[in-house]
């Protein structure tokens, strides 16, 4: 946050603040005054507070010890609409990062973040993302120690993007790596695929349905940490958020150089899933999920790190739907239910509802 | 081509001069139109494509071909009547 | 979810399977018309399950991949009017025309929205009276009641700026077309199931008496599509040639009068050119003279439209079932869904998008080796994998 040319004490959270009197986001609460100050001041400093942050230096410092080795991510997050059933795009953004870290078995610590706001934003739409971004941080065990606000014209954001960076700590001797896959292995999953992007749907403009379904938005830490604990032969994990199953498996199997076979009965779904997929002609190996994790694991450890996901609330439904094969490198196929085979190619573009 | 999906009616309804139905899919729902099947009822069946409904679902009919699989005689029997 | 989950029950399936290679003295030829059936075998693997006992060979029931290149341009040079709202199903949105597609253009700033049903074009044209609406109305005969009621609601709602950009094309003079060409090889036919729920299966008793080739109405899942082709297997062993309804479940011999009667207000039988195929007689539809002022056509002059066909692309002979999507040098190469030369990889049921997502040869080699699954008769098997 650089250009803040006034004392630190004129920035106290105690101070009623004249931002209050917009109820908008204007250009001038981009331009490194007064107002962006009062911003900072009146909107993010009092949910993201913690000590690095409320010193409002142009850095943060986090400490670490010399022996660990520092795991970090970024994510950008543009989802519409900005609230949808079982989250927003503030959980997103806190959720999201951490996962991308917890998978890789780093613990995470900070976050950074970063608003491009749309002039015209209610802020008291912004009040409620920060809030929920305080409660996911809180629910993730992590806190947001540097930020920045920009905002571009109106027409030229879709409300308000956010990027978040992520900082975690490896622990020693931990190796987790996509590439290190092989024959034999299971593969395992932490619950239903497909949740939170039929949930999005089912907001959309023009493909809108009635459901009960929400995203299954949530921080994968407290799961990683039971599955690694007490077990060496996990190879890897991922989140399959974009491209769901789909993507996660495709990207081991090419970067592993091994084939995968998944049986397509094993794959929890659940029925709202199903019925929006077969409504609009969709496949649910394909839609994200923003709480769940994909595993590759030894044969040996397989079961172990099944009964451990199955003792945390995420991994409830865990299920091994497959194994790493030699048979087809860099190929996933799909056992379907009568027997037959198909491969589980990438998604190509946008997967867009059909009528044929 | 001809996606269309099997539902069932859990309400029915007028939408100005549109007999509309609300039809759920294994736990999601969606307002279908039900011109086309006026004789349907709550809690029948009905094929749905792109937010139509074009006919009812016969239970009769659709047990037939698990019928005939049974005794694995020949499948003329499987001709509508 | 019920009607839809035992027709993929795995045991009935085996079964089938079964009886369709005990059923069959030598490999007959079948053509299934529509390309959801399409996807629908080549998803399940019906057809490599198959294909000691009978060869599946792809129709062109795919109205994406046969809409004729001239009405994509129309709808591109539409939708780049600034006051126009080009609303489309998603089958169409990625489909090449000459020079780009819809969803490209919405990049550009048109204004292309998906919906599910045509009813939500009405919507959206009742929200936005001082802009033109116009949708792009394409498919068979399953999807002409639902267009045709678009068109007569916006009639009755009196919505001027509704109208639509119609590409409807029939089935039974393609069957003519691809049984009557001199190259045939098709010996019987899975007959459109949901074409059949709206007309009826009369036209198809109809055509299988003139040409005496079986026709087995078939539905989509994998149970109804197997009992389709035992029947029609059963047939051509015992030298019959009718219509079989075997999707009585949704399928009367009337078909849906109500549906029919809207379909006929609206709509005439014209002739219609067919993407990679040609013009076939009285093969399409066109909204009746009375409703010209909801006629996309009429309403925008955008002009001649100067098309260009991609020269590499083999899409007619495919959907003429004369050629394989591997028999082209492009597949896979040149021609992916993300870089399509034509329709019938871009359209989520056309065969080469079919056979790209599913993994057909030559693009996956390992995978014709691998065993499946309880069928003693299977010729290959891969090594050590437990069924």
């Amino acid at each position: 946050m650089k250009s803040l040319s006034d004392p630190p004490a004129a920035f106290s959270v105690s101070c009623p603040v004249s931002a209050s009197r917009y109820d908008r986001i204007v250009l001038g609460h981009g331009s490194g005054g007064r107002l962006s100050a009062d911003l900072v001041a009146d909107v993010f400093l009092p949910a993201f507070t913690n000590p690095t942050l409320v010193a409002l230096e142009d850095q943060a410092t986090v400490h670490f010890a010399p022996t660990d080795r520092i795991a970090v991510t970024t994510d950008s997050f543009v989802v519409q609409p900005i609230f949808f059933p079982g989250g927003d795009i503030g959980r997103l953004a806190v959720h999201g990062t951490v996962n991308d870290l917890a998978v890789g078995g780093a613990k995470p610590l900070s976050l950074t973040a970063a608003f491009i706001l749309e002039e015209g934003f209610e802020i008291e739409k912004l009040r409620r993302i920060v809030a929920s971004m305080k409660a996911a941080c809180e629910e993730a065990g992590v806190q947001i120690v540097a930020g920045d606000t920009k905002v571009v014209e109106r027409g030229k954001g879709d409300s308000v993007f956010i990027t978040t960076t992520g900082i975690g700590l490896l622990p020693h001797g931990s190796a987790l790596s996509i590439a290190s896959a092989r024959a034999g292995d299971r593969v395992l999953v932490s619950g239903s695929m497909g949740d939170h992007g039929l949930a999005i749907l089912s907001v959309r403009e023009g493909l809108s349905f009635e459901t009960a379904l929400e995203s299954d938005c949530a921080p994968l830490t407290g799961l990683v940490h039971l599955m690694m604990r007490g077990s060496s032969g996990i190879r890897c994990m991922r989140d399959p958020t974009r491209g769901g199953l789909s993507s996660a498996l495709n990207e081991i199997a090419q970067a592993s150089g091994v084939g995968i076979e998944i049986s397509e009965e094993a794959v929890p779904v659940r029925t709202e899933v199903r019925g929006a997929c077969e409504l609009l002609g969709l496949d649910p190996f394909y839609a994200a999920c923003e709480g769940r994790l994909v595993a590759v694991v030894a044969e040996t450890d397989a079961g172990r790190v099944l009964d451990a996901m199955r003792a945390h609330p995420l991994g409830r439904a865990a299920r091994d739907i497959g194994s790493v094969v030699t048979s087809h490198p860099r190929v996933v196929t799909v056992r379907t239910g009568v027997g037959g085979v198909r491969t589980l190619a990438m998604l190509a573009g946008e997967a867009l509802p059909r009528i044929c | 081509m001809c996606l269309a999906v099997p539902g069932r009616i859990v309400r029915i309804f007028a939408d100005g001069e549109l007999h509309m139905g609300t039809v759920a899919f294994g736990g999601v729902s969606k307002c279908v139109c039900l011109e086309h099947v006026p004789d349907a009822k709550v809690g029948d069946y009905v094929l749905v494509h792109v937010g139509f409904a074009l006919a009812r679902i016969d239970e009769q009919e659709a047990r037939r071909v698990f019928e005939v699989l049974e005794t694995l005689g020949g499948l003329e029997e499987l001709e509508a009547t | 979810m019920k009607f839809l989950d035992e027709y993929r029950d795995a045991e009935s399936a085996r079964r089938l399977i079964e009886t369709i290679r005990q059923a069959s003295s030598r490999r007959w030829v079948l053509m299934e018309v529509c390309g959801g059936q399409t996807h629908s075998i080549v998803k399940y693997g019906l057809d490599e399950l198959l294909s000691d006992a009978v060869e599946l060979v792809h129709g062109p029931g795919c109205p994406v991949c046969v809409t004729p290149l001239e009405i994509i341009d129309r709808a591109l040079a539409i939708a780049s009017r600034p006051d126009a709202i080009l609303c489309t199903f998603g089958d169409m949105a990625r489909v090449p025309g000459s020079r780009t597609d819809l969803l490209a253009l919405r990049a550009q700033g048109a204004d292309v929205r998906v919906v599910y049903s045509p009813l939500d074009a009405v919507e959206v044209a009742a929200r936005h009276p001082d802009r033109r609406v116009v949708f792009f109305a394409i498919g068979f005969e399953t999807t002409a009641p639902a267009n045709a009621m678009s068109v007569d609601l916006a009639r009755r709602r009196r919505l001027r700026n509704f109208s639509v950009l119609v590409s409807h094309v029939r089935v039974p003079p393609a069957i003519d077309a691809i049984v009557e060409a001199p190259d045939n090889r098709v010996q019987a036919f899975l007959g459109p199931g949901h074409v059949c729920t709206v007309l009826g299966t009369g036209e198809y008793s109809e055509l299988a008496k003139r040409h005496g080739i079986p026709i087995a109405v078939t539905g989509f899942e994998p149970i109804d599509l197997l009992a389709g082709i035992l029947a029609a297997v059963r047939q051509l062993e015992e030298g019959r040639a009718e219509m079989q309804n075997c999707y009585g479940r949704v399928v009367l011999d009337a078909g849906n009068q109500s549906a029919q009667n809207l379909v006929t207000s609206v709509f005439e039988v014209c002739d219609r050119k067919w993407r990679g195929i040609g013009s076939i007689p009285n093969s399409g539809y066109r909204l009746r003279d009375h409703l010209r002022e909801h006629d996309a056509e009429v309403v925008f002059d955008v002009g001649a439209i100067d098309t260009a066909e991609s020269a590499e692309c083999i899409s007619g002979l495919i959907l003429r079932g004369l050629k394989k999507p591997h028999d082209c040098p492009a597949f896979g190469t040149r021609c992916t869904p993300t870089t399509p030369l034509g329709a019938t990889m871009v359209s989520s049921e056309g065969a080469c998008a079919a056979y790209y997502a599913y993994g057909r040869p030559p693009r996956a080699p390992g995978l014709r080796s691998l065993p499946l699954a309880g069928m003693p008769k299977a010729a290959e098997s891969a090594p050590g994998r437990p069924s």
